[in-house]
């Protein structure tokens, strides 16, 4: 069915694209979601009503939309446009994914028990030494399970830029579909495929969590190995994803 | 603490008063309807141990709370070291004072809580030198210094590269106190240490601070149910009640005569 040269030629760059975008719209989000997640928790209104509609305003629309906005719809409006489709698609997806991630980390500082803010106020840090050597590193462990979460929704979501002409693993494979009329096998290797990926990342940032876990004195729960599989109950933060993609 | 221990509290002289440290001036505290504070004045002179007891609700903690700036007075003014804490005079007007303000005179008080409250992120030497590093400037080395010598006098080398989950209550206690004193702070506020403690670990805790009460000049505000403990390091005992000192005077005064009923039922509930 599928020619070593398609392969090679359009199959694992396709490959290579989806980890591509899929790692620099992390990088993004996850920029996004701990200033944002931060501002979110000023003591200024006008910073959290900032803040705040930053995250309504992306968390409430679409991330494809917005890609076609940025790829269709914006060059045309202001004579500018991104130097790629796909780092308009990186952009897009990094906005949207930053303001669900910004939810994690402002209910994971909220989290934090508020004796630990009076210590650090009894030591005279200032408000920002509290953030960064109190309060941020002891939320960050438990910001990993459900931005664990939204990193493999990420991943999927990624197939969303092969509708804005960028050539990942999902637009390689229509490709190959059109070509062939093989869909059954070609859609059940794409599925295969972010399957393996997302049981990487779950790997991944297990070994995160614990080492986050281990780093402030707490030892991890164990679980078996296939733990990947199934999804942490959400605890006490809300990772606010869901929605039309 | 004092590294010149030759200062100790033996040349403390109770008849001056102008070695006034800490001044409330008619504080007033409420929670919604519930006046915990009502006009509140007291004054602790500087290397003095005062001791507040009284019944629970009664205002001990929130004073400690007040001083240490994790509450605010709704009326009235406190002085640490002749400074205003939580306001400024700007123009010959008093203020409520800025961020910075507020962080400079409470540089001079250190406090240890009843939860011990120490970062979990934090090894045990790593939460003593963190804020002399951070806020004091001091480097790393000084800092390192100094903590380890903290670290025995409170008996705890051996555990410096530990978390803190991996100490017992009363082991975290004691590097919480060497926390607070790495600041070297001018008052010691200790807010109920050996509540949260198993009975066989209050004893430890409470030799370490009797240490530091008898060898340093350090002023120490201390809200207790150890009423042994205070007789044993207090110049002074105040009683609480309903927001208000009702009777202060020396330990053997407080504790053997005292003039009030109110302190009298007090004291027959608790020993």
């Amino acid at each position: 069915m599928m020619t070593s040269e398609f392969f090679t030629s359009w199959f694992l760059p396709g490959v290579w694209v989806t980890i591509q975008v899929t790692l620099f719209s992390a990088a993004l989000a996850g920029v996004v979601a701990f200033v944002i997640g931060t501002l979110r928790t000023s003591r200024f209104w006008i910073v959290r009503f900032l803040s705040g509609t930053y995250f309504e305003i992306f968390r409430g629309t679409s991330a494809l939309v917005l890609m076609f906005l940025f790829v269709f719809a914006i060059p045309l409006m202001f004579r500018w446009q991104f130097i790629s489709p796909m780092v308009a698609g990186i952009v897009a997806l990094g906005l949207t994914y930053g303001a669900y991630g910004s939810e994690v980390v402002r209910g994971s500082l909220a989290a934090v028990a508020p004796a630990q803010r009076e210590a650090g106020i009894a030591l005279s840090f200032t408000r920002m030494q509290r953030l960064r050597r109190i309060e941020l590193p002891q939320a960050w462990p438990e910001m990993i399970p459900a931005f664990n979460n939204l990193l493999i929704e990420l991943l999927k979501g990624t197939s969303l830029v092969s509708l804005v002409t960028v050539a990942d693993m999902t637009f390689a494979g229509n490709l190959l579909r059109l070509a062939t009329n093989e869909s059954a096998p070609i859609y059940t290797l794409l599925l295969v495929l972010y399957f393996v990926f997302a049981f990487i990342l779950t790997r991944g940032m297990r070994l995160l969590e614990r080492q986050a876990k281990a780093r402030i004195g707490q030892k991890p729960e164990k679980l078996g190995l296939l733990s990947g599989l199934r999804a942490k109950p959400s605890t006490d933060v809300v990772t606010g994803t869901g929605g039309v993609k | 603490m004092s590294s010149d221990t030759n200062t100790t509290n033996d040349a403390v002289n109770p008849a001056v008063d102008s070695n006034e440290l800490i001044r409330f001036d008619k504080v007033v505290k409420r929670f919604g309807d519930n006046v915990v504070l009502d006009h509140l004045d007291f004054s602790v002179d500087s290397g003095k141990h005062v001791t507040l007891i009284g019944p629970s609700g009664s205002g001990k903690t929130t004073i400690l709370r007040l001083l240490m700036t994790l509450l605010k007075p709704d009326e009235g003014t406190i002085k640490v070291g002749g400074q205003y804490l939580t306001h400024e005079e700007k123009n010959g007007k008093l203020v409520p004072a800025g961020e910075k303000h507020v962080r400079d005179v409470r540089k001079n008080i250190g406090m240890v809580f009843q939860q011990f409250n120490l970062f979990p992120n934090m090894k045990v030497l790593r939460n003593i030198t963190e804020a002399p590093v951070q806020v004091l400037g001091l480097s790393k080395d000084e800092a390192d210094q100094r903590a380890r010598e903290l670290l025995e006098l409170v008996g705890l080398t051996e555990h410096i590269d530990k978390y803190p989950t991996q100490l017992s209550g009363g082991q975290q206690q004691r590097v919480a106190i060497a926390r607070a004193l790495a600041m070297r702070p001018q008052v010691l506020l200790l807010d109920e240490v050996t509540s949260a403690l198993d009975p066989e670990l209050v004893a430890g805790v409470l030799d370490v601070l009797r240490d530091i009460a008898h060898t340093t000049d350090i002023t120490m505000l201390c809200v207790t149910h150890e009423m042994n403990f205070a007789r044993d390091i207090s110049d002074q005992v105040l009683m609480f009640d309903a927001g208000r000192v009702i009777e202060s005077g020396a330990p053997e005064k407080i504790f053997g005569d005292p003039d009030h009923q109110r302190t009298r039922e007090f004291l027959s509930a608790v020993l």
